[in-house]
């Protein structure tokens, strides 16, 4: 670990009077590590070019999510058919990019919603204490015991015909609450250190410590759980879907495509290679872009010992 | 390389020495670069010999005992030889090795709760150690002889407290109890590694002493490692000091403590505030420890000497007698110079500048805070879900006193006596439970959440650990401008004000924009001032802002502390255990006990002639660096711990300890049994005991 010098004798020189470069904030200072980090460009920018193909992927394609080619059935990877088709003639590579934009959208929305909410409403928990505490950890233990499931099933005929944004609603709700236990439990630890103490005798108002000081010290297990997110809940909304909630076709998304291509991995493996491959990629490129930003956060990692 | 040493053991004749260490190396490989953490020690103990080991943390002086005693992980690589009454320890079989340790050699460390284990009773493990290498033993006999240890170790109520559990222990005691564990089957050789930094000072005294005792019933030759000089000085016969993982002087306790040889234990003992020298100013070693990862040629001291020539950067000098006197060794080129007089010592660290007088800028003495009969009390819970209340806390039970604007008030007692907790009342700037805080005349009951968030302003804090009190994810720029950003500085000025602190506490401000982590321990805490100081405040609440310092970076600390109240003008709540510091840089001192002030006055008076018994006790606990004083001091020793600050005891709480009480007969008793000391005017200071004339009476006794 390289440290300054100490700076015991220095004398009092009148340096403040000349401008010195303006210190840099948080922000710009964790902006300055990622861009430092080729894990991070790695990540982001295999990110980009998966959005970009979701968005412009079809443009000089010939066929959609939803048209069947009578012709070719059950076909491996052609030059008309990029990634084969399915046995009623549907065509692997528009439906996986079909279904890429809705996982994407699933994913990158869920996974970090859930892991605000389990952020901001366990550090409400840690550092209120008291009542507060109470009422919040009991509403977070009745949401862990009810069954998921069941509540759906319950709610079945008011969602039912409603949108897939439901199921991505549905996915934040009940997806946070382990990760806020931990970080309840971490912020009323962190709030008898000295430094949060320090801040409250400044007269530093609840909200901006919380923000200022608490979430920063727990951001490490955010990001981490944001990432994992973003795959988690791109798979969960397979089971979902299998259950006849969430994307029902002839809507598709990547979960639908494994499910239904799954029992074929054998005999026609064009039809769960693809969109198998394509979720892997982008979780991997998720957590390596998270990854970094987790070091990034944490000023002591490895890469800023310089 | 570095020539080989020569070897201390060698040059004693008659006696075999029970430990040799003949140039000990160990190295840690770590991701890419070698930490090399101890380099060619060589040091021999006598039988019923005390050798003080005392270094800088980081120094080497843990990894170097655990070494001897075969405890470093396998990733360690060790060389050199260590020989235990003429056998290789670092040959022996790991078998052999624990049948050595706690039968021959035995270790006491410096956390006493994680040595021992928490589901036995504390009479069932010494027995345990006792059957392990008797097998002759019976149970009984072995449950026995733990009793017997335990009382040998001033344990009271021996047999109960046998059949009590750690955690049921308190500090003092558990350290006791590894004593007694440690002395079981009369060991050749103790080793302590810091025995009694975790304790407060009372408490240190007590163990210190038991250790002294132990040596003698036992015969055996003790090891004592330390960062506190004078802890060694009343104690040790010898002491070798160590830096950058070697040993730069050893030689008898009044050799190295009246004509040290090497620049690095000059500065130390001069950067120690001592009891003694309060009216000088303390020399602080300027700079750190070099890194043990990287360490460049030459004599490791170098970049802090200021002897340093060009020759000693060309090759580490070797430990080597001094002229006078073979035992006194010395790893310096110029020690020579500097025993020959050549280069007197007060030159090597320049002598120190006697205290600059007078009134801080821009003060008028004015009463800035004041304390009436504060009262703090927490309800003891208990239950999970139903708490109901089985007790009350005291921690403040009507506490009073007065802070003039350019002063320094010190606040001093044993840990859980109430320090803490009174200082965060002011801080808080609330109405108290019972009793007034008046801020500059105002009480701060009465002020609306504006005029409190404007207060704030004036009275800032600084926290004991430089480490925890900083958040570790902002830039520095961020921390020392906080408390700005709560009274609507526009950023410009706060960039402006943040250079300015760090200008006026020594701190680069071209480092603005790096984090904690990169700064040392000294310098953090100056982060940590200079955060204090950004908003001009009247008021500073320091709370032990030195203790968690080394004592070479400690002097730098308090020097500033002192210059800044000259300059701006400051008022100091200084809280502190180390009463020496308190000494050095209070004004008036206020003693706690229990939650109340038994003893309160101007510093000078209360050090030179303290009147209540706790006050007397707690000064003579304090160990000064000067082995000759040390030997000489009459000391008052308390008996116990802390009792519970649960507890109700009626008349003066002190007296389950007071060495006073001890010797007063039994009619003038009664009034302490029955009535509440309160504070009143005994010569110049204010002392809450009904008997403080009779002060003398314990120095009769502790001659005994
Ligand atoms: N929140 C709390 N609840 C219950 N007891 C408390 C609480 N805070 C402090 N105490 C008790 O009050 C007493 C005084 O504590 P305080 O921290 O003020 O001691 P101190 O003199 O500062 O000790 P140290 O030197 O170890 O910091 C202790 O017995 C402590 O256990
Ligand atoms: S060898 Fe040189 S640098 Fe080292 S302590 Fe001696 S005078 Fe100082
Ligand atoms: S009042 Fe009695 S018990 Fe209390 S300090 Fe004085 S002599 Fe000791
Ligand atoms: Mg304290």
């Amino acid at each position: 670990m390289s440290m300054v010098e100490d700076a015991q004798v220095l004398p009092v020189t009148p340096k403040a009077q000349q401008r010195g470069p303006r210190p840099a904030s948080r922000l710009r200072l964790i902006f300055a590590k990622l861009a430092r980090t080729p894990r991070f460009w790695v990540g982001t920018l295999t990110l980009l070019v998966i959005v970009l193909w979701a968005l412009f992927g079809l443009a000089f394609y010939n066929f959609n999510a939803v048209s069947q080619d009578v012709m070719s059935m059950n076909t491996g990877p052609t030059g008309k058919h990029w990634f084969g088709t399915d046995e009623i003639g549907g065509d692997i590579y528009a439906q996986t990019v079909v279904g890429l934009r809705k996982s994407l959208l699933i994913g990158f929305v869920v996974g970090p919603v859930s892991a605000l909410l389990a952020g901001f409403i366990g550090a409400l928990a840690g550092y209120l204490g008291g009542v507060w505490d109470r009422v919040i950890v009991w509403f977070i233990d009745l949401l862990l015991v009810l069954p998921a499931l069941y509540i759906l099933i319950m709610l079945y005929p008011l969602i039912k015909g409603g949108s897939w944004v439901i199921v991505m609603v549905y996915l934040a709700i009940f997806s946070w609450m382990i990760l806020a236990r931990v970080i309840r439990a971490q912020t009323s630890s962190l709030r008898d250190r000295d430094f949060v103490k320090a801040a409250r005798f400044m007269g530093v108002k609840t909200s901006t410590i919380i923000r200022r000081h608490i979430i920063p010290n727990v951001s490490s297990l955010l990001i981490i759980d944001a990432t994992l997110g973003v795959g988690a809940a791109i798979l969960t909304e397979t089971t979902l879907s299998y259950f006849g909630f969430g994307v029902q076709p002839p809507d598709v998304s990547l979960g639908t495509l494994l499910s239904s291509g799954t029992g074929a991995a054998t005999t026609r493996p064009w039809l769960f290679v693809f969109p198998a491959a394509i979720l892997v990629i982008t979780v991997l490129a998720t957590s390596l872009a998270g990854d970094a930003l987790r070091d990034a956060v944490d000023p002591t990692s490895g890469a800023n010992r310089d | 390389m570095t020539e080989p040493l020569t070897i201390t053991g060698k040059r004693v004749p008659a006696v075999t020495p029970v430990l040799e260490v003949d140039n000990l190396s160990v190295t840690f490989a770590q991701a890419g670069n070698e930490v090399k953490a101890v380099r060619g020690v060589s040091y021999h103990v006598n039988p019923g010999e005390f050798l003080g080991i005392v270094g800088e943390s980081g120094s080497g002086k843990s990894v170097s005992s655990m070494a001897v005693m075969g405890l470093l992980p396998s990733s360690a690589r060790i060389g050199g030889s260590v020989r235990f009454q003429g056998r290789s320890l670092l040959e022996c079989s790991d078998a052999e090795l624990s049948r050595i340790r706690g039968k021959d050699i035995s270790m006491i460390f410096q956390d006493p709760l994680s040595a021992l284990t928490p589901v036995y009773t504390v009479g069932h493990q010494i027995a345990e150690g006792l059957l392990l290498h008797d097998k002759n033993l019976s149970r009984q006999a072995a449950a026995a002889r733990a009793v017997e240890l335990l009382k040998l170790v001033g344990i009271p109520s021996p047999e109960r407290r046998a059949e009590a559990f750690p955690h049921e222990f308190s500090g003092g005691m558990r350290q006791r109890a590894m004593i007694a564990i440690a002395i079981a089957n009369d060991p050749k050789l103790i080793i302590a590694d810091e025995p009694t930094t975790a304790l407060d000072v009372t408490i240190q005294a007590q163990i210190l002493e038991v250790m002294q005792e132990a040596k003698e019933i036992t015969g055996a030759a003790v090891v004592l490692i330390t960062h506190d000089l004078g802890v060694v000085a009343g104690n040790a016969d010898r002491i070798a000091v160590m830096y950058a993982g070697r040993l730069v002087e050893t030689g008898g306790v009044d050799q190295v403590f009246h004509a040290p040889a090497m620049p690095y234990t000059i500065g130390l003992l001069r950067s120690m505030p001592s009891m003694a020298s309060s009216q000088t100013r303390l020399v602080p070693l300027e700079g750190r420890p070099p890194s043990l990862a990287a360490l460049p040629p030459g004599c490791p001291f170098a970049p802090r000497c200021p002897l340093v020539i060009d020759a000693c950067r060309e090759a580490e000098p070797a430990l080597t007698g001094t002229e006078e006197d073979p035992t006194h060794q010395a790893a310096c080129i110029r020690s020579s110079e500097i025993t020959s007089g050549k280069l007197t010592r007060s030159e090597v660290f320049p002598r120190p500048v006697p205290l600059i007088e007078g009134t801080p800028a821009g003060t008028d003495g004015r009463e800035v805070l004041s304390l009436t009969g504060l009262v703090r009390h927490f309800p003891l819970l208990k239950g999970a879900v139903f708490k109901r209340q089985i007790g009350t806390v005291r921690a403040v039970d009507g506490v009073s006193f007065e802070l003039g604007s350019g002063q320094t008030l010190g606040l001093v007692g044993e840990s859980g006596c109430g320090k803490s907790t009174t200082i965060m009342e002011i801080l808080e700037l609330a109405k108290p439970q019972d009793g007034q805080i008046r801020v500059n005349g105002v009480d701060v009951a009465d002020l609306s959440k504006r005029d409190r968030l404007k207060m704030r302003r004036d009275i800032q804090v600084v926290f004991q650990d430089p480490m925890a009190s900083i958040d570790p994810r902002l830039p520095i720029h961020d921390v020392i401008a906080e408390p700005l950003t709560v009274h609507g500085v526009s950023k410009k000025d706060q960039q402006r004000k943040v250079s300015e602190m760090m200008e006026l506490v020594g701190l680069d401000p071209e480092m603005a924009s790096r984090y904690p982590h990169e700064f040392s321990g000294g310098q953090r805490q100056r982060i940590g001032i200079a955060r204090a100081l950004v908003t001009d405040p009247k008021i500073l609440v320091l709370d032990e802002p030195v203790s968690a310092l080394d004592v070479s970076i400690q002097a730098g600390v308090i020097n500033l502390l002192k210059d800044l109240q000259l300059q701006l003008g400051l008022s100091y709540v200084f809280v502190a255990h180390d009463l020496a510091v308190v000494h050095h840089i209070a004004d008036h001192v206020a003693v706690m006990y229990l939650g109340r002030i038994v003893e309160y006055g101007t510093s000078d008076d209360v050090f030179s002639r303290p009147r209540h018994p706790y006050t007397q006790a707690l000064i003579s606990a304090v160990p000064i660096p000067d082995p000759a004083l040390e030997r000489t001091r009459v000391r008052v020793l308390l008996d116990g711990d802390l009792p519970s600050p649960t507890d109700n005891i009626p008349g003066c709480n002190f007296r389950s300890r007071c060495p006073l009480y001890q010797l007063l007969p039994d009619q003038q008793r009664l009034r302490c049994q029955d009535e509440d000391p309160s504070l009143r005017t005994v010569d110049k200071t204010s002392v809450a005991c009904h008997y403080a004339e009779h002060d003398a009476l314990i120095d009769t006794m502790a001659e005994r």
